[in-house]
């Protein structure tokens, strides 16, 4: 799987709460360590990659986070905004069109309209040439919405394409479509918690792309994996121990030492699941005991994802 | 903060929060427990894991609540005095149906259904599984004679689009603009003013004519729906915002879903919509005596072996890391609150996947403070 980082173009999506945000991050940490000038998009304006980078905001700007590696917010509004200017061409009229109040009720209106501008700004940064005539990246990592709604995201070009038949939303919408179903240069990175929701709904993410964007997923990243410290015989001696009274510290010791062992046995469980039902072997993320989620455990965090790679 | 207190004369409880906080098993567990004491409860999902729906009896099918099996519960030694309905959310077909009670007319019905724009994006559309919940809800309210309904919101990564979601759709049919796009030339154009001549010409340009036909055959069809679609909207905002209504944010201790929550917690105090509390689900607490993980090596080396002690200190370390960890993040929360309506579950060990999973969780929401902390004396004795 080492091709992976070559892709110009990579989607990373998963159930909501399962560390998507996190995962594209340290995924963009290795490229740009690697010297891929590097971007990671977020689409669903909350800087969360950013916050733990740097004070700039990245509402709608490209921010420097790290040597090779930026981050961006893509909001729909100013997507749609540069949208109109790139396909109008004649500023002032981008601006009558953009300022009109008609033509925010239709944007709001419109189904599938945020969608849309959105992929197109993906697209946009994915270019070597941009339309934007900002500088090019060697890859985009995108930080998509969770598994339904990240699928669809990526579907609405070529919805939009089919309707409109002709036109320029037609052309482009099939340009977008070439280019995102083409493994070659996008791929697809699933990220799942080693629980039943989660791994369920990456089971079932695997068949929604394929049925509807005829793509595969690329890597499976479960996220969250705890260290598999006692075996079931010395969960057997702990069970022991704690019969037999001890220091009310001890006690919490041993309790807790159960507790994760039980937490440790489903994981594995559910990995083992995640394996059965598909054909890449899921990449492992270890949990990351700490307070606050800060630099340095981005930093740790993208080692390991490396060696994963 | 005991959950049976802040649903007392209440008639419809909504469960918001980011997603895997637990909330599909908070609404659940919270309903059970309230059909449990005698009311007639319907839970409202949108998708729970499968084991949980398959030991409600929950299937796909239907898109109507459908009364879970008093069996279940005497099964998990549950004395159930009342009754738990429960139903999984399918937006398509609720939108669907509101298409169709909305449509004047049959054949209106059709050309909605039948558009390629409403078939294809409708569903796909961010915010539109929150839209069909609410309205579901409303309908519910209506059309059944339930003491309580209990709804477990879409994972939403932005809770505006949830408060706003009866809001957004209606917002188009507004004004004259509408009016505009469905009747470009003429008249309309001559009332809404000269620049937006220019305005339909140049969309025209960026879109395309088919596309621009067809989203206007949509809109034209959907015109007819206009009243019953702003009535619907200003009937769910008034049962948001009932004085029977109360909201309930569910978190995990962690950093981002709180300030999920409290994101929330904002737009729900500016529209003034009934806040009830914040359950926080899978504490870590650190009630525990902060030991010096060598006492706990050396003490259980004699028991254990050095080996298997020093694990067991070193994996209580790691525990304790994330007790820290959940204590911040959950002073945060209280001082932002500046509330005392704050009700901690402890992180259980095995994950809510059936109904006697749901009792478990059910005994730390129907029990006051004092209650929980027996409950975790009794886990720990």
């Amino acid at each position: 799987m080492s091709g992976l980082l070559d892709k110009r173009l990579i989607f990373v999506t998963g159930k909501g709460g399962v560390g998507k945000s996190t995962v594209a991050a340290a995924l963009g940490m290795v490229a740009a360590r690697q010297g891929r000038r590097t971007i990671v998009a977020e689409v669903a304006h909350q800087d969360r990659v950013a916050r733990a980078f740097t004070e700039e905001d990245s509402h709608f700007r490209e921010v420097r986070m790290a040597p090779d590696l930026y981050t961006i917010s893509i909001d729909p509004q100013h997507a749609l905004e540069e949208y109109l200017r790139i396909q109008v061409r004649v500023r002032a009229l981008a601006d009558v069109l953009s300022g009109s109040r008609m033509f925010q009720y239709f944007a709001v209106a419109t189904p599938g309209m945020s969608e849309l501008v959105t992929m197109g700004k993906i697209w946009e940064l994915a270019q070597l040439e941009r339309p934007s005539g900002s500088a090019a990246y060697d890859l985009v990592i995108v930080d998509a919405p969770a598994t339904g709604h990240g699928v669809a995201i990526m579907r609405t070009p070529k919805t939009f394409a089919d309707i409109a038949r002709i036109g320029p939303v037609a052309q482009q919408g099939r340009a977008i479509h070439a280019t995102i179903t083409d493994g070659e240069f996008t791929g697809v990175v699933a990220v799942a918690l080693p629980e039943e929701m989660p791994v369920s709904e990456t089971i079932m993410l695997s068949g929604i792309l394929r049925e509807e964007l005829g793509l595969d997923i690329d890597r499976i990243v479960v996220n969250g994996l705890y260290p598999d410290r006692f075996k079931p015989a010395e969960a057997q001696q702990l069970r022991g121990a704690l019969d037999h009274a001890g220091s009310p510290e001890s006690r919490a010791a041993l309790r807790a030492a159960l507790s994760e062992h039980v937490r440790a046995s489903e994981q594995r469980e559910q990995i083992a699941r995640l394996a059965e039902a598909g054909d890449t072997t899921p990449a492992r993320l270890p949990f990351v005991f700490c307070e606050q989620f800060g630099r340095d455990e981005f930093e740790a965090l993208s080692q390991a994802l490396e060696a994963t790679l | 903060m005991n959950v049976a207190d802040v649903l007392a004369d209440k008639r419809v409880l909504i469960c918001g929060g980011s997603g895997g906080v637990g909330k599909t098993t908070t609404s659940a567990a919270i309903a059970m427990g309230m059909a449990a004491r005698g009311l007639k409860v319907a839970v409202v999902t949108i998708d729970p894991a499968k084991r949980l729906a398959n030991s409600l009896g929950l299937t796909e099918l239907g898109n109507e609540p459908a009364l879970v099996d008093p069996k279940v519960f005497a099964k998990s030694g549950i004395e159930m005095k009342g009754e738990l309905w429960a139903m999984m959310l399918d937006a398509k077909q609720t939108f669907d149906e509101i298409i169709d009670r909305l449509s004047p007319d049959e054949s209106t019905r059709d050309e909605i259904l039948g558009n390629r724009i409403y078939q294809e994006l409708s569903s796909a559309v961010a915010g539109s599984q929150e839209y069909t919940a609410m309205s579901k809800l409303y309908d519910l309210d209506r059309a059944h004679d339930f003491d309580l309904l209990v709804l477990d919101t879409p994972p939403s990564r932005n809770a505006m689009d949830f408060l706003d979601a009866p809001d957004r759709l209606t917002n188009f049919f507004e004004g004259r603009a509408l009016q505009l796009f469905l009747r470009p030339t003429g008249l309309a154009t001559r009332i809404v003013g000269r620049g937006t001549g220019v305005v339909f010409s140049v969309l025209k340009r960026v879109t395309g004519v088919d596309l621009l036909e067809d989203l206007s055959v949509f809109f034209r069809a959907l015109g007819g729906l206009i009243d019953g679609f702003k009535e619907r909207a200003d009937q769910v905002n008034k049962l948001l915002a009932d004085p029977q209504t109360v909201f309930l944010l569910v978190t995990s201790p962690e950093r981002e879903p709180i300030d999920e929550a409290l994101f929330f917690w904002r737009k729900l105090k500016a529209a003034r919509m009934p806040f009830g509390g914040v359950i926080v689900n899978r504490v870590h607490h650190d009630e525990v005596p902060a030991g010096d993980g060598g006492d706990i090596a050396a003490e259980l080396a004699g028991e254990l072996g050095d080996k298997l002690a020093a694990k067991v200190a070193e994996n209580f370390e790691d525990y304790l890391v994330l007790a820290r960890r959940d204590r911040e993040n959950i002073d945060r929360l209280a001082a932002k609150l500046n509330d005392d309506r704050l009700l901690l579950v402890p992180s259980l060990d095995q994950d809510v996947h059936d109904v006697s999973g749901l009792e478990r969780l059910h005994r730390y929401l129907f029990t006051s403070e004092a209650g929980r902390r027996k409950l975790l004396e009794e886990a720990a004795a």
